[in-house]
């Protein structure tokens, strides 16, 4: 997903003078290219995101489109008053990009996840956030982010994964996607932890119990509709993303549930109420998180049995 | 006018605009009404009154947002809002809030009010100036209390970095803060010092001498130095009301009746 931003970027400050690369001493090699053929369109601001994201609002101020990109904890917590005050109170056109999604730095810890971000920054007026889970999702939203005037989160995670969108399936921006529909619940997912969560869904079929599937790739504005119509179709609803229970997918689905008056359980997955445990590759740490497929699988499938 | 008459009817206006209100910071304002009165009418800020939004105009981000009411009493002055709009500070309905917000006036170039994030923000507008190739000048008013957050720092730091002589600091350097003095509470000194090792380049000034803020200002446009630069503007915080000078409570209080019946003397108002 971080190649088809940065490609998609490549492409925008190409046609568009007033795009502008920003980033905090983050993306050595990665945007060699885009430093190469658009010099005066790269800013490199060092280890400083409030800064970043603050000047990046003055540019927008004058013209321009500036895409700020780095560690998405270090811009969710660290210049969340910036993005805050700069960006949203004065509705900028900022696309602030956030890189490391969920644990994808397994090997750092806590300090570099980003599992609480979409819980913070969707309480912001004016921001829009999107969730990519996969490479097509990606390329579609980076664009409707630089044509939307208006401040942006855009959450990218590590994913090299096949497909998971058929060529006859569309991307529409503000609207989750079915990537598979199925007779015993609905699984709401949101960013490249869906392959899990598809892949889960595939070990539950064996058990004869087959789940639609949802990818919601823009967390804001949220597709109440979809998720409505959802939960009036399945009597089991369960979310899946990779953080916090509190305040991200999950509490956006809840809000939807409770306002229809919905009586369908929820059952929310992801880190409930705790930091990340262990260290290791993404993978390694979603698996001691009960957060890799057998996870997911075993969870869901507790639930199930459980009634 | 004379900019010091027009000074004297900043003040009046600041006054007048708070007492209406019933809301202000008025010392934070009085100790910049010299700063902006050289700024707006001692032919500096390059703007056009007939046009507010002019590409080439020169910006000025009033970093210490809190400070609003010597803003809107020059953004009057020069027609920008009415007398109207401006007796309308702080009330339901107005566009004039304690901190001044981007896109409700004219000559609000950011938001601010949380303090250190005016620099920052001037830098982005410094940065586009310079890819547009305009030739238009940023202003950024900082209080020195404001340099103890240490995103101003961050903001001097990549200033010099991108060597902004495009930018202009003016340090309203009245030597207070909310509950105290700067030295007292967190001490900023040796200030010069420190704006010289990041990088800037710095002139100390009396910040309520016009003839020095004027000159000053003047030789900063003209100045081929390849770097962002500071006036460092020594100010009185409460200045021209004689029991606010230089008193910290008055970075909050308002006025009651018998005081105000001093600052009508030491403004020589009489329709208040």
């Amino acid at each position: 997903m971080r190649s088809t931003y940065l490609k998609e970027v490549y492409r925008l400050a190409a046609e568009d003078r007033n795009v502008l690369s920003l980033v905090a001493d983050n993306g050595m090699i990665v945007y060699d290219d885009f430093k190469r053929d658009f010099p005066e369109q790269y800013f490199n601001f060092g280890i400083s995101e409030g800064h970043m994201i603050n000047a990046a609002a003055g540019m927008a101020s004058c013209g321009k489109i500036p895409f700020a990109y780095t560690i998405g904890a270090f811009l969710a917590y660290r210049a969340f008053e910036f993005i805050r005050l700069d960006v949203c109170l004065q509705n900028l056109n900022v696309k602030i990009v956030g890189i490391g999604a969920g644990m994808s730095y397994g090997y750092l810890g806590p300090t570099h996840h980003a599992t609480e971000d979409i819980a913070v920054l969707r309480t912001l007026p004016n921001l829009t956030l999107l969730s990519p889970a996969t490479a097509k999702e990606a390329k579609v939203l980076v664009n409707y982010a630089y044509n939307i005037n208006g401040p942006v989160y855009i959450r990218l995670g590590n994913n090299l994964k096949e497909e998971l969108y058929g060529d006859e399936m569309k991307v529409v921006p503000g609207k989750g996607t079915v990537l598979q529909k199925g007779r015993d619940m609905v699984i709401f997912s949101t960013g490249d932890i869906t392959y899990q969560v598809m892949e889960a869904a595939r070990r539950l079929e064996q058990d004869d119990i087959t789940a639609t599937v949802v990818s919601m790739h823009t967390i804001k504005p949220f597709d109440e509709e979809l998720v409505s119509e959802m939960i009036s179709i399945h009597k089991k609803v369960f979310t899946v993303e990779e953080h916090s229970i509190i305040g991200g997918l999950g509490g956006a689905v809840a809000e939807v549930m409770a306002e229809k008056g919905c009586t369908a359980v929820l059952n929310r997955i992801g880190l409930n109420n705790t930091f990340a445990h262990g260290y290791g590759t993404q993978e390694q740490v979603r698996q001691v998180n009960e957060l890799d497929v057998s996870g997911i699988y075993q969870t869901i499938k507790k639930c199930i049995q459980e009634g | 006018m004379s900019l010091e008459e027009i000074a004297k009817e900043v003040r009046r206006d600041i006054m007048r605009t708070a007492y209406k209100g019933g809301s202000g910071h008025i010392a934070s304002a009085l100790s910049a009404v010299e700063i902006m009165t050289a700024l707006y009418f001692g032919g500096i800020l390059r703007y056009d009154p007939a046009n507010p939004y002019w590409e080439d105009r020169d910006k000025l981000v009033l970093s210490k947002g809190h400070a609003s009411l010597v803003l809107y009493s020059v953004l009057k002055r020069i027609g920008y809002i009415t007398q109207k709009e401006l007796d309308s500070f702080c009330s339901p309905g107005s566009a004039l809030g304690g901190e001044p917000r981007l896109g409700d006036i004219p000559g609000v170039e950011a938001t601010t009010g949380s303090l250190g994030h005016g620099l920052s923000f001037a830098i982005g507008i410094a940065i586009a100036n310079r890819l547009d190739k305009r030739s238009s000048r940023t202003y950024a008013i900082l209080g020195d209390g404001e340099c103890q957050e240490g995103s101003v720092w961050e903001a001097a730091l990549s200033a010099a970095h991108y060597r902004l002589d495009n930018l202009t600091v003016i340090l309203d350097c009245n030597s207070l803060q909310a509950m105290d003095s700067t030295e007292n509470i967190v001490s900023l000194n040796p200030l010069m010092e420190k704006w010289n090792g990041f990088g800037w380049s710095v002139v100390e000034i009396n910040g309520h001498d016009l003839d020095q803020i004027c000159t000053a200002l003047k030789e900063d446009r003209e100045s081929a130095i390849t770097k962002p630069r500071i006036i460092i503007a020594h100010t009185i915080k409460g200045k021209g009301i004689s029991f606010m000078e230089n008193v910290p409570i008055w970075h909050y209080r308002m006025p009651n009746s018998e005081e105000m019946g001093i600052v009508r003397r030491d403004l020589g108002l009489d329709d208040l």
